[in-house]
Formats: C-alpha cells, structure tokens, sequence
C-alpha cells in the first residue's frame, strides 16, 4: 500500500502551480521529481561538509568520503552486486554505455558483430554506431513487433559466435515496454557474449538483481528514482570491469604516474577520474533510501493501477490510439490521436497544468516503424493519482476538441 | 504597401481583443486553418525546416522587387504562428525584411512558441526568412 497523501507531501514541486493551474508532472521517465528528503541531504552537505574526496587528510575530506562510499554501498545492497567496487559513479546513464563501449573498441574487431533492440534510446545507438566505425565491427538490430515488443522470434536468429555484445534496454523510454532481458541474456550467454542493459527507465519502477540477472554491466540515472541530475552508476562485473581499459585519464584514477608511464589505480577509481558529483553521488544514495523505504512491490503495484485506470480512461476517447501494448509495461502510456498532431495536444494541455512528453523521445526508429513524427507521452510515477490522470484525460478531450 | 511594423501592429490589436489564452489559440488555430498551403511541389526537403518537434516549409520567391512567402507546418499550432509570421513578411522588400523583427510575437503572448529550445522549426523559419531577404537584397543590388 502507498501513502500518497503523505508521499505527496514529501514533494515540494507537487503544490505548485503552472500556468495557474495545479501542476500535474506526467513527464516521470524524462526526469523524476525530488522529494524533500533527499532536498534535505544535499543542503546538509554544502551547508555542512563541502570537501573533495579521497585525498584530502582533514576532516571535512573525510566525511564527505565516508557519506560518498557510504553511497556506494548503499547502491550495491540495492542492486546486489557481488563487490562495492563493481559500482562506478558516472554522470549518468549515456557516460555509462559510453564508457563501455569506449572500452569495448580494444576488446572487439572487425568481422564481430554488436547486437541492438530496435527499441532503443539514441543514447544507445550512437555509441554502438561509433564503436562499429571504429572497429569495422557490424551493427544488428533486434526488429520490433506491432505491440512495441522485441520480435523474440527474430531475436534468437541473430545470435551467433561473432556476436561479441549485446545491448538492450531493460525498459523502453518511448512505449514503456518490458524487454525478455533474461532470455537475452540467457542466449547471449549460450554465445559468450557481454551484456549491458540500460536501466534508465526500469530501475525507478523494478529493482534488479544484477547477480540473479547475470548480466555483465547495468546502468542507471539517478535522477529518474527521485534523485538529483548528473550522476548515476554503471555496474559491472568485477572481472568485466578489470578488462577494460580507463576512459578518462584524470587525477584520481592513477596510482603512479611518471613522464615514462602511469599505472592505473584499481577498480572502481580506474573509472573516477577528476572530482566526481560528490553530493549528487551522495543524494543518489538517499533517493535510494527514499525508495527502498516505501518498497519497490509497493510502488511497482500501485503505478500499474495508475497504468491500467489511465489506459482504460485514455481509450474512452475517440481517435485515441496507444502506441506499446504489451502486457509486461511500466506506467508509460504513449499515444496519438488521429488527425492531430503530438506538438499540437502536448502545448494545449501544457496550458491546462499538465506536462507530458511530445515528440519523438530519442527513439526516431521507433516512430518511423509506426510512422509518425511522435507521440504524446504520459509516464507516472508512485506519487501521482487517479485524480490527476482525470485531469489528464479533460485536457485531452479539450485539446481534441480546440484542435480539431 | 503596408509596413511590416504596421501589419504586427495589426496583429497586436486583433490579439489585445481576446480575454485567455484559450480564446488567443483557439483565434491562431483558425489561422493555421486558412493559411494558404505551400503548393505541393514547393513542399520539399529542400524548403523543410527540421525541428525536433514540428516540421515547417518555406518556400520564397521573388514578385519585381519583393518576396513572397508560402508556407506550412504538420503541427496546427506551429502552423498558425507560421501564418502570423509570413502575413507579417511576405510581400515586402528584402531590405525591410531585414530590418524588421520578430517581438510582436512577445507582445500577444506566444513568446514561449519563439524559443529556441522549443525545436519547432519556428526559430529556424525566421532565420531563413532574413536569410532569403539577405540573399535576394544582393541579388537585386
């Protein structure tokens, strides 16, 4: 059960108003509100112990260490990795796959081959695009089903001894959907093939075990589980991470350096270099604490009663057509109304206090395989209401009708 | 001729009528509605204005010595400030083009559809109207 009452006042934006109406945030899997709590933790921090970390001996230094390696451990028992040194801060989702697949251009050659979902974030095609230039690997694409659904059929062909990675995402920003992530990795294993999944839009909604998951790298952003931006994590395996090369040289990776040669500091540092978000790392772990405190059953039980109450209602209205239909989704409802365009509904309701998504979220495959420019998406989060998703539905009917 | 200045003017007075901003839009929809369509054959990736959002086309060409501007957007909304913007230019001389800008579309409230973050194609639109003003101006000297 969830306290939204209560819940919703941990969050300070969700009082006010915009355009002079109360705000109703559907925009959850752009970006994540804040609650006070974690507010609090990262004013404490400046107000209280501001230091760079890891070098310093006063105490200051200190506790600013201990509260970011504090975070660090809290992160790993949230995704149970093996070892606190598996979980590498990063400044998000996108520095993640790009770390891994800047380290994955000494490990693979021409005449590999990288596998993606055609459900992706560009964030996770340009990489990969650039990682296949670089390397004369090639690029497969996993095809996508009517439903918003990989093409599990399709999938398994694809697999071969060449295939050297995998890349999908956990859950898809633009429809929402579930990916079989375990029957990827169960295939990718049976291959020898590494896995990164991205996390971005699956971790504020399921928590993953990366041991039970078996996957060799996960990545997440904080501030889509209620943290603050530019920090997130990339897991690794131990032995995974050991193979791959530093991305960034910097102060704090290194162990030794003279003019003649540096040698590297261990994992995770081999990763961190220069002053990382330091209170954002730290608030990360607070977020996490937040979350962990109303429970992920909790909140993945009560978004998809959001899921299923907005489905139900949005559908009332005719010409409405809801892109990703599969039956394993998040509270992410994409759609269109016929004849109109995304741009043209997503600025009306604005006008009428509700943020949603328009456009076509980062995943121009996606809509050319419906061809349409875009869609509108409405995406919910453990403290919105059925109330709110009322309102969403009027301003849509309004938008409807003004525009038709 | 009228002024471009005169013509925004106008487009002020008739916009100062309306109460709320439902009124303003419902008011700009229509306009998306009677724009004269860019004829089909100027509707080309050449005369495509890439926003993320929205698309426009804009198609110029020179009458004696002014510009005539036809336009269009997929979006309805993007489509009514294009009509606002091209009643506002076309038929004029490319150096009065030039010197005209764009802050009438402040003053009825639709600032926010001008902003460069928007990635409507409607900033782009504008540049590329000055752009085409610049280019037939040296054209005729």
């Amino acid at each position: 059960m969830i306290a939204i009452d209560k819940i919703r006042k941990d969050f300070p934006i969700l009082s006010r108003k915009v355009n002079g109406k109360p705000l109703v945030y559907f925009d959850n899997a752009a970006t994540s509100q804040t609650p006070q709590q974690v507010i609090d933790v990262i004013v404490d921090y400046y107000q209280n112990y501001n230091a760079n970390i890891h070098r310093g001996v006063h105490s200051l230094s200190q506790e600013a260490t201990d509260a970011y390696e504090a975070a660090r451990e809290k992160i790993r028992a949230h995704f149970n990795a093996k070892h606190k040194e598996e979980i590498i801060f990063t400044a998000g989702t996108t520095h993640g796959i790009n770390l891994v697949a800047n380290g994955f251009a000494s490990l693979i050659k021409e005449g590999d081959e990288v596998l993606v979902s055609a459900l992706e974030h560009h964030s996770n095609i340009v990489p990969w695009q650039m990682l296949c230039e670089k390397t004369g690997a090639t690029l497969k694409v996993i095809p996508m089903t009517q439903e918003g659904e990989l093409d599990k059929l399709a999938f398994a062909e694809l697999f071969s001894e060449k295939t050297k990675l995998v890349f999908v995402n956990h859950v898809s920003n633009a429809l929402g959907t579930i990916n079989p992530i375990k029957e990827i990795i169960a295939k990718a294993k049976e291959v020898g093939a590494a896995v990164l999944l991205d996390g971005a839009q699956a971790a504020p909604h399921i928590k993953a075990d990366v041991q039970a998951l078996d996957v060799d790298f996960y990545v997440v952003s904080a501030h889509k589980m209620c943290g603050p931006t530019g920090v997130g994590i990339l897991y690794g395996k131990k032995e995974g991470l050991e193979k791959l090369p530093a991305y960034q040289g910097g102060g704090e990776m290194i162990d030794q350096v003279t003019f003649e040669k540096t040698t590297y500091a261990g994992l995770p540092h081999k990763f961190e270099a220069g002053t990382p978000n330091i209170c954002g790392g730290i608030a990360f772990g607070a977020a996490l604490d937040y979350m962990n405190d109303i429970g992920f059953d909790a909140i993945a039980a009560y978004e998809h009663e959001l899921l299923v109450y907005a489905t139900q209602e949005l559908l009332n209205i005719e010409g409405l057509r809801i892109y990703g239909t599969s039956a394993e989704k998040t509270a992410v409802i994409s759609f269109n109304i016929e004849g109109l365009h995304p741009y043209d509904i997503g600025t009306i309701v604005d006008k009428l206090g509700v943020a949603v998504r328009t456009g076509h979220h980062c995943a121009q495959p996606i809509m050319d395989y419906y061809k349409i420019p875009g869609t509108v998406r409405a995406s919910f989060s453990f403290y919105n209401t059925k109330e709110e998703i009322d309102v969403l539905v009027e301003s849509v009917k309004k938008a409807k009708m003004m525009l038709s | 001729m009228e002024s471009i200045k005169n013509i925004q003017e106008e487009i002020v007075d008739e916009f100062s009528m309306f109460e709320d901003w439902m009124q303003r839009y419902e008011y700009m929809i229509d306009l998306g509605k009677s724009l004269p369509l860019i004829e089909e054959a100027y509707k080309t990736d050449e005369n495509l204005i890439k926003g993320c959002q929205s698309k426009v086309w804009l198609h110029a060409e020179l009458n004696e010595d002014k510009i005539v501007f036809t336009a269009d957007s997929d979006a309805i909304i993007t489509k009514g400030i294009v009509a606002i913007l091209i009643r506002s230019f076309t038929n004029q001389k490319p150096q009065a083009i030039i010197d005209a800008n764009t802050q009438f579309i402040d003053e009825i409230g639709l600032k926010e559809h001008l902003s460069p973050t928007r990635a409507n194609g409607l900033v782009s639109m504008v540049k590329q109207i000055k752009m085409y003003a610049l280019a037939y101006q040296a054209k005729l000297n």
